[in-house]
């Protein structure tokens, strides 16, 4: 098993932390990982994006043009990132701030409004966690279980007590989660 | 005990590691796309760890000098730059290879010339292995192409700069410093005592002591004749290194019609272009020159009598394919293909220069 995601948006958004703790949730599951941002000046105030690539092999190129997955959080990324998904592959987005919704019919497109959500809740630090639960949802490939565990270790200790809501936002992801059109 | 596991930026790991191999002392100045290597440095603390030093030097002159000093008494130094920081170490990095004196430099290297850019690129392979500072010397040259071998590096330069009394470059690029991948990480070396350093390396300016004779630390000597005959001695331990350290890995060799010579990102790369080229039916395979002085020759010609062509691929203008067309001495077709400026190229791109440069060519 090789899943290739790109995760894109701007940056605050949680992107790169997603990413990390997708990554570290790949390591609990005893897999092979890697995560490569995008870097420099894009970082400041634009868009921010990381592939994250989980495999049972050795991974070869950590930098890619064509994803299993793509997790897209903004327009500009939804411009770039929708005609990369591998035909049969996966395109998750929050609607959110999106004009021009995907068209693409060779591939699985599913929504998610976790920004209104993580909103509703009043935790809007843990958007990108609502996220991930609605691509754990979608492709059940890390397990909740090592999901929390990644978390334990990607997030300073003094960040520990938040760990209770990251998992509600987690859950709330998994439920909230539509299918936009199937294959 | 079971190992630790943990997941890192290549820039952090050459951090921990330093630590781990028992350094003594890290001088640097911060720069894109290395800064993470001091700023991971200085965050754990290694004073309070091992009783590492850990300097922020008045700019990358000077961290090579307070290199060169800390060389001279034995001590374990390193430091890291990218580039633009590297080609002003220069001069100090040519004092050390002449004063036989062991170190660690890491270079993250990003596109030039000049101040380039801040993303990834392979462009200081000519500075690295065939001597960015003046006169007749040789740096081994370490090109991880993982974030383990960013953390491996660091223990491995240390032996041979000790073994050889030799400056050890670690050429690396800004995307393997900046991705994350899970990285191994070794139990603690502790750091040599005064009284190691003094059995251990008797070359060294440890203070005169039970009447020993001098030591002397430099690279001047104005007599020709004792000059040269430094020299040759320099040659003869390179022309040691060169028997005893070529390192590098072949991948998909056994039946390949085809070979890409890449390293660091590049030869990540082009494991994705051999996995697409083979679902393509060509038979390509990878060879992966993990050390780059001194260079696999005789590996690169061994192959040169198999295959139908080579192709380098490199983020460069074309640089090591130098030293593959000295390797193959003409027994195959050998092409470049390569990205400037920071760009980093596609694994499709890859595969299309492939048969564009090589099978249709």
């Amino acid at each position: 098993m090789t899943e290739e995601i790109i995760i894109a948006g701007f940056g605050g958004q949680g992107v790169l932390s997603m990413g990390k703790i997708l990554a570290y949730s790949g390591i609990m599951q005893n897999q092979e990982v890697s995560w490569m941002p995008s870097y420099g000046p894009e970082m400041r105030g634009g868009t921010a994006n990381v592939t994250v690539i989980i495999s049972d092999e050795r991974i070869s190129s950590p930098i890619l043009t064509e994803y299993d997955t793509a997790i897209i959080l903004n327009q500009q990324s939804m411009d770039k990132f929708e005609s990369m998904v591998k035909p049969g592959g996966l395109l998750l987005y929050d609607p959110n701030g999106i004009t021009r919704h995907p068209e693409r019919k060779d591939i699985q497109i599913y929504k998610i409004e976790a920004s209104k959500m993580a909103a509703q809740m009043g935790l809007r630090k843990i958007f990108n966690m609502i996220v991930l639960g609605g691509y754990m949802k979608v492709k059940p490939i890390v397990e909740l279980e090592n999901v929390i565990k990644g978390l334990k270790k990607s997030l300073p200790e003094r960040y520990h007590h938040m760990i209770p809501d990251n998992e509600k936002a987690i859950t709330t992801g998994l439920e909230i989660v539509e299918e936009v059109n199937a294959v | 005990m079971e190992k630790e596991l943990r997941l890192m930026k290549g820039n952090e790991a050459f951090g921990e590691a330093a630590i781990r191999a028992g350094t003594d002392g890290y001088f640097g100045y911060p720069i894109t796309p290395q800064s993470e290597v001091m700023e991971y440095l200085m965050a754990e603390k290694p004073h309070e760890r091992t009783g590492m030093v850990v300097l922020q030097a008045e700019s990358e002159v000077a961290s090579i000098n307070m290199l060169y000093g800390g060389a001279g008494c034995g001590k374990k130094v390193m430091t890291s730059s990218s580039s633009p920081g590297i080609s002003l170490m220069q001069e100090g990095i040519s004092y050390m290879a002449g004063a036989e004196l062991p170190c660690v430099i890491l270079n993250v290297v990003r596109g030039g010339p000049g101040l380039g850019t801040i993303q990834p690129s392979q462009s200081d392979y000519f500075q690295s292995t065939k001597g960015g500072g003046h006169g007749d010397y040789r740096l081994i040259t370490l090109a991880p192409s993982s974030v383990q071998e960013m953390y491996d590096f660091v223990g491995l330069g240390f032996e041979m700069a000790f073994k050889y009394r030799t400056p050890v470059l670690v050429l690396s690029d800004g995307a393997i410093g900046q991705m994350m991948e899970k990285v191994e990480i070794d139990a603690q070396v502790p750091r040599l005592t005064e009284e190691e350093i003094r059995n251990n390396y008797p070359w060294a300016t440890t203070g005169r002591y039970k009447g020993r004779e001098r030591n002397i630390i430099t690279s001047l000597d104005l007599d020709p004749a004792r000059q040269e005959r430094h020299n040759e001695a320099l040659q003869r331990k390179y022309r040691e290194i060169e028997k005893n350290e070529i390192r590098f890995e072949k991948i998909g060799c056994d039946d390949a019609d085809y070979l890409f010579v890449a390293y660091g990102t590049s030869a990540r790369i082009c494991q994705k272009s051999m996995q697409l080229a083979r679902e393509k039916g060509i038979k390509v395979g990878i060879l992966r020159p993990i050390t780059l002085f001194p260079f696999p020759y005789a590996e690169v010609e061994k192959m040169a009598e198999k295959v139908k062509g080579i192709l380098s691929v490199e983020m460069s203008a074309g640089q090591m394919v130098e030293d593959i067309l000295l390797a193959v001495k003409g027994k195959t077709k050998v092409e470049h293909y390569g990205r400037m400026g920071g760009i980093i190229p596609a694994p499709g791109e890859v595969v299309d220069a492939l048969e564009q440069k090589l099978i249709k060519g």
